[in-house]
């Protein structure tokens, strides 16, 4: 079992490199933001599969949080703290090393906090949310859990689009670089497309591997057993509403899901659907009918394959379903 | 001897039906203990609330003298306390030794990110855990079964399986709510054997069970309940003469 886990994540990393080599004699090297930015999307589809698949909890609302990661870091690396700077919170984190100076958008000297600082700040407020979030929503069950995480996401959706501070629906543009180690840095720069395009998908390579480890383990066995019996699993010894809240607080912990769901097929079945649905809105090929897009999908999904797509018995569904049969028992 | 069970005044009512009613009795140390009743008689539920998915409206459970009835199911099985179910309750989706490995989540201390990281002492514990696992299926003559799926096993060998995921929590006190339901005679027997090896292992043992011959071979003593209260508690062979205990089952003698 976890020889086969190391060849898959091998033979993942590989299509990564392939893919960047495309582009490179190709010539198409500006398709790399979008790649890029499809490894960012592929993370959060990591962490919405343990959620839904390994723990059995529908969450809509994910976007929600990966907004308020994003746009907590974009605004405290953004924001000019100079007017403020005699204050009594500034003034302790500048002595603690937290602020930076540098050059804004119209040549002057903005001060604003560290990204390392900034991105811990963001860390700590998701989770702290989550945890808020989570405790309640998460004794709700079935449409109800759906509605209300669908309900938290479209709150924060609509917090953003109506604040200036947050960019509105421009959002927030000139955030500083993200030096990860000396030499590695994240940024908006075009110049640096292949060292983000390796960043972003590194990380979901990374992500990929945690998840793999999670499935095998421990603790993703217990999240399996709390999907198929949860009476048997509390008889058992675990602690059921604990475990269930630790899923959905770590976030990039989604792959496990779709692993637990539909055998390995659907988690890599569930990252490249993700991808390349991804890429093609991000490029614009769907135009402004990119919800209606991706809403016909979700509805044809739902209709002809609840399971997922990339899976073997996917023409057996289809036919039971314009057959009029009844859909398969089996997997539930 | 010591009794390792001990419930005294136990009630318990839905609305208005009292389903347990200021029940009373204990299971020795060691011993196989067996609890039956028509249908209806507040077994199953006496068992959910010695295993923590019902709390008791007044009275007490306690195990070595330690009170479970204010705790939760998780937290009575951590104490020592293992349960089966009537109705099957595998694990779907995962193979027989995945489910008896689940048995030794709380003798295990993986959490998310040890896990995740997936840390030298976390194999070596994952190996330990497939080990017990495949010693207990050994123990239980279902090695064979050990790769598939838990749920594709015949009815017979589920019932097994989850005798084994049981005895993988490492309980000093094993509930068995009906254990040899929907078997038939050849497994009903091989069950009763497996039941004396595991009561000669130490466990003691709490049985619900309808099948007569099963429960008077293997118990050393039998506690009868009717609407909710007790009616009887002796040795098989006692129960067996009690006129009581013959009413409630046949209906009066000489009606």
């Amino acid at each position: 079992m976890s020889g086969h886990k190391y060849l898959q994540t091998v033979l993942f990393a590989a299509s990564v490199i392939a893919i960047q080599l495309a582009t490179f004699f190709t010539g198409t090297g500006h398709y790399l933001t979008q790649l890029t930015m499809s490894g960012y999307y592929s993370l959060v589809i990591i962490g919405l599969c343990l959620l839904i698949g390994y723990a059995g909890q529908i969450s809509i609302g994910h976007a929600g949080f990966f907004a308020i990661g994003g746009y907590t870091t974009a605004f405290l690396t953004t924001y000019d703290l100079s007017s403020v700077k005699a204050g009594a919170v500034a003034g302790l984190l500048s002595k603690t090393g937290m602020l930076v100076t540098r050059e804004d958008l119209y040549g002057g000297q903005a001060l604003s906090l560290h990204p390392w600082a900034a991105c811990l700040f963001a860390i700590a407020i998701t989770v702290v949310i989550a945890y808020l979030i989570g405790g309640p929503v998460l004794k709700l069950k079935g449409h109800y859990l759906a509605m209300a995480t669908l309900g938290f996401g479209t709150i924060v959706y609509k917090i953003v689009l109506g604040s200036e501070k947050f960019g509105a629906a421009d959002g927030i543009s000139d955030v500083p670089g993200f030096l990860l180690l000396p030499g590695l840095e994240v940024s908006g720069k075009p110049s640096m497309r292949v060292m983000n395009y390796y960043i972003s998908w590194g990380l979901v390579i990374a992500g990929v591997m945690l998840l793999l480890n999670l499935v095998h383990s421990r603790v993703g066995r217990a999240l399996r057993a709390i999907h198929g019996a949860e009476d048997a699993a509390g008889a058992m010894g675990i602690d059921t509403a604990k475990f269930k809240l630790k899923a959905s607080i770590i976030k990039s912990v989604r792959y496990v899901a779709i692993v637990a769901i539909g055998g390995m097929a659907n988690l890599w079945g569930s990252l490249i659907m993700g991808f390349i649905l991804n890429f093609l809105s991000l490029r614009g090929y769907f135009g402004t009918y990119d919800d209606a897009v991706f809403g016909a999908i979700l509805i044809a999904i739902m209709l002809f394959a609840p399971e997922g797509l990339l899976r073997r018995e996917l023409f057996k569904d289809v036919r039971a379903f314009f057959s009029g049969k009844k859909p398969r028992e089996g997997r539930q | 001897m010591t009794p390792v069970l001990q419930i005294s005044g136990l009630n318990k009512s839905f609305g208005g039906l009292r389903a347990v009613s200021d029940v009373e009795f204990t299971v020795r140390e060691g011993s196989v203990k067996a609890l039956i009743g028509p249908n209806g008689a507040g077994k199953t539920t006496l068992f959910n609330l010695i295993s923590g998915v019902l709390a008791p409206d007044s009275g007490s459970v306690l195990f070595d003298g330690k009170p479970l009835h204010r705790l939760r199911p998780h937290q009575i099985a951590a104490e020592g306390v293992a349960r089966t179910f009537q109705h099957i309750r595998l694990f779907p989706k995962m193979t027989a030794a995945e489910n008896i490995m689940i048995g030794r989540h709380t003798h295990s201390r993986a959490g998310f990110i040890p896990a995740m990281l997936n840390l030298p002492w976390t194999w070596k514990e994952e190996r330990q855990v497939r080990e017990k696992a495949l010693e207990i299926m050994e123990f239980l003559g279902i090695s064979e079964f050990a790769g598939t799926e838990a749920t594709s096993l015949a009815y017979g060998q589920q019932r097994i399986v989850e005798l084994g995921r049981a005895l993988a929590c490492g309980p000093r006190l094993l509930l068995l709510d009906e254990p040899a339901a929907g078997l038939n005679m050849r497994e009903t027997s091989e069950m009763a054997d497996l039941i004396i090896r595991v009561k000669n292992l130490g466990i003691t043992v709490l049985i619900v069970e309808h099948d007569m011959s099963l429960v008077m071979n293997i118990s050393d003593e039998v506690v009868v309940l009717s609407y909710g209260k007790k009616i009887a508690d002796d040795v098989p062979l006692a129960i067996q003469k009690n006129r009581e205990v013959i009413r409630v089952y046949l209906g009066e003698e000489d009606a």
